[in-house]
């Protein structure tokens, strides 16, 4: 398989799984804005922050309204991780990959592709945000399950899982990490109802919040959660359960072309870090810097695929 | 689709019997649910100079055009006979140049051509085969009178139009392919496959690995090129893809580079090596002519074959059917006036208002003028540009067309049409049965190409 199909696949599901996750970070945003009493506009920011374009975003606008943040999010296509932008990429890359994808996995892009454009198309309203959040997950939904239940299991399929999880495996890590304060036990905090709500908005902004509750019967501890979305190998957002598809996806390329990579090395050891440590070394060490290795890690990853698979040259 | 007495032309009376018993609305719907299969599996076009109509459905039309097998044989061995001639005289033109010689064609309309590509001199392609894959543009005016209105032998496009068209006629309807029986286009991505693995370099050994190259997601084609790699199950490979290494064209695969025998290249002579051609192209591949020089690649079409597009040669074809097969050519060519030369130019520049003029070099519709249907400004500022460029340009009668029907909202509605079968060449000829026919949506229009307009419909040849 070519190079740059391989760069296309990883590209294509990185966007895909971007989009979904930032729709899902807007959910979040808007439960807390909804549920919680005296929540401001300022809540917006962290929500700006997790998705990595709080910067960007104060470029183009001076203040900060939810209006504004939601815009940017979803339909904003100068903000290249907006929904619009994630689909509009990512169907661009399934079309340069069009010969390497499964009828059913190229429509279902494509169509997720008209449906979105033409819904993003139009200034939103705050009454139709619910449904619009739903049909991108669901539009995302419907591409993933149509790659599943078509594609053969060969390297397309392994560069196309790696793209999936090497994003959300960042996505994870980068929502933590912007809330990591939040998880540091702080004695006077523990149990006031400020915490509750900042624990299930992280949890929500990776759709674990009802998932959680059957792990740990239910109580929000900034430990367990940190747990669950690191550690847990059961938690599909979790980075242990990213890297075990990662090195597994790897293996399967290693097997197939007979050649092990410095990628190998490097999802080996970052996933034996991830199954050997505990929730308590993790907190001992800092989880702010935790989380700040493993994404630098993650992208060291990400790059040595790049070349070693030869995505450019 | 009737006679003069208002009866169903032959080939179409089962068709019309069907048709009486349809509901309207229910045509209606299907028309709907066509443009919806379309737009769902990206079957789109782009259309240069529109930022904001970047990719753009091709109208379909559900009433077939059908072709009798006895039509259809007469125009096959016209086309066999047309396509044969052409390769000889590319063959001939790059090598013992015996027509210029005999004088049926001025040499300067050869060697000055900028289609000519003087590279090409001396050079034998694999098999001898320079135009491969070939679209010929058939125009209909009387039952029995065809005329080619032009030749595509350098990159002919639409041929993915032609399969999808079946393919969606056949979900929408399938009843209608028990009722009538017609002659299969499915087999042309298989058909083009070998034709192409036939015509591989000498030295390759084993299974010769076939690829499409095309210029990237932006071109107008971009569908179409992935389409054929697709149905072909071969590699489609962009410009920046590939490198010459060790004398052969390789791809970048995620395992180091491997060698291509067979290129079906869907990008023009000027961008395919910036070493030979065009410095600025970052669509071909440096050094690839060297590699095909040296044998090493089969480059489909070859370099060169442009040529054969020019208008003004087109207005030599009878010469040259008759010159390289000894026979007169048994399809028609259009009278063509050439503005090069004086008598015909003052010609033309007096009876502008009744002729079609068009560039040599033009295509898809672009850069013509259709005299009737000017208006008296557009006449007069192409008039302009003919005096100042005379050889830029050739001069046809508007034909009689021929029209068949179209569904319209209303019913059915009379519309001009042209065909263009697709034609593969390797050690043998294979056309495929049918073609793409396009269809001048609006009414008394006679330009077909989508880029202005037009649509496509489904084409029928039957069986006998």
């Amino acid at each position: 398989m070519l190079g740059r199909t391989a760069n296309g696949l990883y590209w294509m599901f990185r966007y895909i799984e971007r989009a979904e996750n930032i729709a899902r970070l807007v959910d979040a945003g808007l439960r807390v804005s909804l549920t919680r009493a005296g929540s401001s506009d300022e809540d917006w920011h962290g929500v700006l922050e997790s998705a990595g374009v709080r910067e960007a975003f104060s470029q183009v606008h001076t203040e900060l309204t939810a209006a504004d943040a939601i815009d940017y999010l979803l339909r904003d296509t100068s903000n290249p991780s907006s929904v619009m932008s994630c689909i509009e990429f990512g169907r661009n890359n399934a079309r340069m990959v069009r010969t390497a994808l499964t009828r059913e996995t190229w429509e279902a892009t494509n169509e997720c592709w008209i449906d979105l454009k033409a819904r993003l198309s139009r200034k939103l309203k705050q009454t139709d945000l619910p449904e619009l959040i739903d049909v991108i997950k669901h539009r995302c939904g419907l591409i993933r399950g149509a790659f599943h239940g078509s594609m053969l299991r060969n390297d397309l399929y392994n560069f196309s899982r790696i793209g999936t999880f090497i994003e959300r495996a960042d996505n994870t890590s980068r929502i933590l990490d912007v809330k990591y304060y939040v998880l540091l036990p702080a004695v006077s905090q523990v149990g006031s109802a400020l915490d509750n709500f900042q624990w299930e908005s992280i949890l929500r902004s990776v759709s674990a919040h009802r998932s959680y509750g059957w792990v740990y019967d239910g109580e929000y501890q900034s430990a367990n959660i940190a747990d669950f979305l690191i550690l847990k190998v059961q938690m599909p957002r979790s980075l242990a359960y990213c890297y075990e598809k990662i090195t597994s996806n790897l293996d399967y390329l290693a097997q197939t072309y007979d050649e092990r990579l410095k990628a190998h090395e490097t999802a080996a050891a970052i996933r034996s870090t991830l199954k050997r440590g505990s929730i308590s070394d993790i907190m001992d060490q800092g989880l702010h810097e935790f989380l700040e290795d493993f994404v630098s890690r993650n992208n060291q990853l990400s790059a040595e695929i790049t070349e070693g698979y030869r995505f450019y040259q | 689709m009737l006679t003069a007495e208002n009866l169903p032309r032959p080939p179409y009376k089962t068709y019309h019997e069907w048709y009486a018993s349809q509901d309207a609305a229910h045509l209606i719907r299907k028309t709907q649910d066509a443009e919806n299969i379309f737009r769902k599996t990206g079957i789109t076009f782009a259309v240069y100079g529109h930022a904001d109509s970047s990719e753009k459905l091709i109208p379909f039309d559900i009433i077939p055009r059908i072709i009798s097998a006895r039509e259809w044989r007469k125009l096959a061995q016209g086309i066999e006979q047309r396509v044969l001639a052409l390769n000889a005289f590319l063959d001939d033109i790059y090598h013992k140049q015996e027509i210029i010689k005999a004088g049926r064609i001025p040499r300067a309309l050869i060697e000055r051509n900028v289609t000519f590509l003087p590279e090409m001199i001396g050079f034998k392609p694999p098999g001898g085969v320079y135009t491969h894959i070939v679209g010929t543009d058939i125009v209909r005016t009387g039952e029995d009178q065809f005329y080619v209105l032009e030749d595509n032998a350098r990159t002919p496009s639409g041929v993915s139009y032609m399969l999808e068209n079946r393919e969606t006629m056949m979900q929408m309807f399938p009843e209608l392919f028990t009722l009538n029986k017609v002659q299969r286009v499915e087999d042309y991505p298989r058909l083009l496959r070998q034709s192409l693995a036939s015509l591989a370099p000498p030295g390759c050994k084993g299974r010769p690995r076939v690829a499409v190259l095309t210029p990237g997601i932006f071109n107008s084609a971009y569908y179409e090129h992935s389409f054929l790699a697709d149905q072909m199950g071969v590699e489609l490979v962009e410009g920046a893809d590939l490198r010459v290494i060790d004398g052969r064209v390789k791809m970048r695969t995620t395992r180091g580079y491997e060698a291509i025998d067979v290129l079906y290249r869907r990008v023009d002579d000027d961008f395919l090596d910036p070493m030979t051609f065009r410095a600025d192209s970052a669509l071909g591949i440096p050094g690839i002519m060297d590699v095909y020089r040296a044998g090493n690649i089969t480059i489909a079409n070859a370099p060169g074959t442009g040529i054969c597009d020019d208008k003004a040669i087109y207005s030599y074809m009878p010469e040259i059917v008759e010159f390289y097969t000894g026979r007169k050519a048994l399809l028609e060519n259009v009278p063509t006036w050439r503005c090069s030369e004086p008598d015909s130019l003052k010609y033309v520049l007096e009876h502008i208002e009744e002729l079609v003029i068009k560039e040599v070099h033009g295509s898809g519709g672009y850069g013509m003028l259709v005299g009737p249907t000017a208006s008296k400004k557009e006449r007069t500022d192409f008039a302009e540009k003919l005096a100042a460029r005379p050889d830029n340009y050739i001069a046809q009668p508007t034909l009689a067309l021929s029209t068949v029907p179209i569904f319209v909202n209303k019913g059915i509605a009379p519309r001009h049409v042209d065909l263009r079968p697709y034609v593969l060449v390797s050690d043998k000829v294979k056309i495929i049965p049918g073609g793409l026919t396009r269809v001048a949506l609006k009414q008394g229009s006679l330009v077909v190409n989508s880029s202005q307009g037009g649509g496509t419909k489904d084409t029928w040849v039957l069986e006998d």
